[in-house]
Formats: structure tokens, C-alpha cells, sequence
């Protein structure tokens, strides 16, 4: 068994799948970490359920990116046995949780867009894709609705609670336009209907979070979209620390199985 | 091959698995056995997935295989199949009154708007708890007659 690190693929399409699987599997990650942390057992529950759909999202797309590049990899292998350079997931997800009002106000910024996306999606001319889309699509409507109930009475609650709220809204502003961005690499899969530009999607984002905000009394920050990286393997420091949690077991006892 | 062996009785066996979340319910009552196909060297089974976190997708495979091997069948190699994708309008009429009599309150069509009706006392005066209850299918509710909360299996 090969045990050591693998290098990503340069196959566009591997890149694009992988892209969203890491988003997936590094916020289904995130969320986990509430596991026996959260304020309310309800929310316990949801931000489990929610990680658990977003873990199930991250393995079928891993499974297909590695049908698509038949180098021998499985889910595991892209989870397990990739450096932090290799991953492409966007640096909004991998921003630790924070408080619970960070937490929330990431899920909300995250699940606007893919609610959109995944709606998207159902279109691709990818079958595959789009068979993952339709199912997807309707566990991020969950998502976009517990997130953006908890914005509206975090930020329409008490002074703490939208002085919380206003506070991470300001720290996550700058990472929230790199799921905006094009990607260069993805321009052909986009004019074959494979892929969605996300530029597409900014507008209506827009609106969504803009229209959330309102409810919530919450101020949009005029901040520029000045993070971004995560989607050419550009981390932060947190994502080292997130992977050293996540891989222990395989980097430490290579290819244990129980 | 053994005889008896069919596959039109291969699919009874598979559809007669109970859930391993929902115990109440068969995988032929959930509507996810999507396809039995047997043959000279062994017996395919194609299901589909419910949510893409639904831990119980693993076990339902496991289940499915040691039923049929029990059953005589010999390799039994299961498939999932994505679209279209599943829904909770492809739970039976049986799948309904049996979530119902064990305290479930069962899923609406799909676009529909009705009110949920509590399992216990029959009222329509329901409130929702949480949306996410003890597995991903469920939210949890609470009757606001007889008081007592229960489960509801959300419309996917």
C-alpha cells in the first residue's frame, strides 16, 4: 500500500470536484468541532446533522473526482494524504469556528451561495454532478434556513448578541468573495456546461445576504474581498493545524483500517 | 444456483430489510431498492442514497448482503444509483401508517403545505421544536393538545 502524501491532479475537472469536496469536507470538519460544545442540545443536534451532510457531500464528490481521474486514489486517499498545498478548499471554511455567532455567520455566507450553486448545478451537462446537485440541494436549504433564523436573532436579539454578529460579519467579509471568484482553469468546463462560473451567482447572493442583513439589523461591511488563495492551495495557518487534527490517525498508522 | 432462488424473490428479500435508523419502515416501504438483478454469478442490488450524510447507507448495504447470503445467494454486489434522486414521495402508503402508528409523524407530498398532524392524539395544533431531530430525516415537534413531542420525517 502506497502510505505517503499524493499530488494533486492538473485535470481541470479533477480540480473543480476536488474544489468543492475540500469546501465540504473542511466545513463539515469545522462544524464537528462544536460536537458536545454547542449552546442548546438542539443546536447540538443541528450543527451535527449539518456537519454529517457536509461530510456526505464531501465522499460522493471524492468518489467521482476519483472515477474521473482513475490514478487509483479513493475518498480517502484525497482526505487522508494530501498536504495542505494540495487542498483547494476556500479560506472561509477553514477560519476557526470562533464563537457561535462566527460559526453561524459563516454557515449563512457559505450556505447563500450554495444553495444558489447547487441549484446551479442541477443543470450541469455532468450527470453525475448533476445527480449529486439534486440531492444536495435540498439539505443546503436546511442549512441556508437554520443559518440565516440564527442571524436574524443574533443580530435583532440583544446589544451582545448583535455586537457579536456585526463582529463576525466584519471578520469574514474579506474571505466571503473568494467562492465569487473564476477560476482560470475552470473557463472550458464552464463553456462545455460542465461547471458555473460563481460570477454568475454574485448578484443574487448579493441580494439574499443583503435582504438577511436587513432583518437582522445587521451592517453590510464595504471591506474588498481581499482574502483569497485557498482555491490555488494558498492556506492559512489554521488549515496546517485543521489537517494535523483531521489526518492523525492515517499519518501516524498509514493505512489502518478498522 | 439453488432452485428457489429468483429474482423476483431476491427483491422480497432485499425489500423486507427494516431501515437500521427507522426500524419501523422496510427498505421497500422507504422506496430506495431501486433494482434486483440476478445472475449466474450472483445478485446485483441498486439503491439510492437518501441524504448524503445518512450514516445508515453503510449498514443498509451490510444488511441487505447478509440477508441475501443467508437466502443462498451467492456474491451479492450493491450498487447505488444517484438520479433520479430520492424523495420522500417514494415512501409507501404502508411506509406512511406504519411511521404513524410508531409515533412518526409521516412526510407531506413534496410542495404541499399541510398542516403536521400529532401521531398520538390526531390533532393539528403542532409546533416545531428543533428542524433537526435525532437522524437527519427528522425534525423534532411538540403537539400543542396533548402536549407530548414527537418526531416528524421531513419532506426531502
Amino acid at each position: 500500500m502506497t502510505t505517503g502524501s499524493i499530488t494533486l491532479s492538473d485535470d481541470p475537472l479533477v480540480r473543480f470536484i476536488l474544489r468543492r469536496a475540500d469546501d465540504a469536507l473542511v466545513l463539515g470538519h469545522r462544524l464537528s468541532e462544536w460536537c458536545g460544545h454547542a449552546p442548546l442540545l438542539e443546536e447540538e443536534m443541528a450543527l451535527a446533522n449539518i456537519a454529517l451532510d457536509h461530510l456526505g457531500q464531501a465522499r460522493a464528490l471524492y468518489s467521482y473526482a476519483a472515477e474521473v481521474e482513475a490514478a487509483g486514489h479513493d475518498e480517502d486517499a484525497y482526505a487522508y494524504r494530501r498536504d495542505p498545498v494540495d487542498y483547494l478548499n476556500l479560506l472561509l471554511v477553514e477560519r476557526p469556528n470562533g464563537d457561535f455567532a462566527h460559526t453561524i455567520v459563516r454557515l449563512w455566507l457559505y450556505s447563500a451561495f450554495m444553495s444558489l450553486w447547487w441549484q446551479a448545478m442541477t443543470a450541469s451537462k455532468d450527470a453525475q454532478l448533476a445527480a449529486l446537485a439534486a440531492r444536495a440541494v435540498k439539505e443546503v436549504a436546511y442549512h441556508l434556513r437554520h443559518a440565516s433564523n440564527w442571524v436574524v436573532r443574533l443580530g435583532d436579539g440583544t446589544p451582545e448578541s448583535l455586537r457579536r454578529a456585526q463582529t463576525a460579519l466584519d471578520l469574514l467579509w474579506p474571505y466571503a468573495g473568494e467562492m465569487l471568484t473564476s477560476q482560470p482553469d475552470e473557463a472550458a468546463l464552464t463553456a462545455n456546461g460542465i461547471a458555473i462560473d460563481p460570477e454568475t451567482l454574485r448578484q443574487p447572493w448579493l441580494q439574499r445576504i443583503t435582504s438577511d442583513a436587513a432583518q437582522a439589523a445587521l451592517r453590510l461591511p464595504s471591506a474588498p474581498f481581499s482574502q483569497q488563495g485557498g482555491r490555488r492551495g494558498n492556506h492559512s495557518e489554521a488549515m496546517g493545524h485543521l489537517l494535523a487534527e483531521l489526518q492523525y490517525m492515517q499519518r501516524a498508522y498509514p493505512g489502518a483500517q478498522w | 444456483m439453488v432452485s428457489h432462488l429468483s429474482t423476483d424473490a431476491a427483491r422480497r428479500i432485499a425489500e423486507a430489510v427494516p431501515d437500521p435508523e427507522v426500524p419501523v419502515l422496510t427498505l421497500g416501504d422507504l422506496g430506495i431498492i431501486r433494482a434486483v438483478a440476478l445472475s449466474e454469478t450472483g445478485v446485483d442490488v441498486t439503491i439510492t442514497p437518501t441524504y448524503s450524510g445518512c450514516p445508515a447507507m453503510n449498514a443498509i448495504g451490510m444488511d441487505i448482503s447478509l440477508a441475501l447470503g443467508e437466502a443462498g445467494y451467492g456474491a451479492v454486489r450493491i450498487k447505488t444509483v444517484l438520479s433520479p434522486a430520492w424523495s420522500t414521495d417514494w415512501i409507501s402508503a404502508e411506509g406512511h401508517a406504519k411511521l404513524k402508528a410508531f409515533g412518526i409523524a409521516p412526510p407531506h407530498p413534496r410542495g404541499t403545505d399541510l398542516p403536521v398532524v400529532c401521531p398520538h392524539c390526531g390533532s393539528a395544533s403542532t409546533s416545531e421544536i428543533a428542524h433537526f431531530g435525532s437522524t437527519a430525516c427528522k425534525a423534532l415537534w411538540r403537539c400543542n393538545t396533548c402536549r407530548e413531542p414527537f418526531d416528524h420525517f421531513k419532506c426531502h
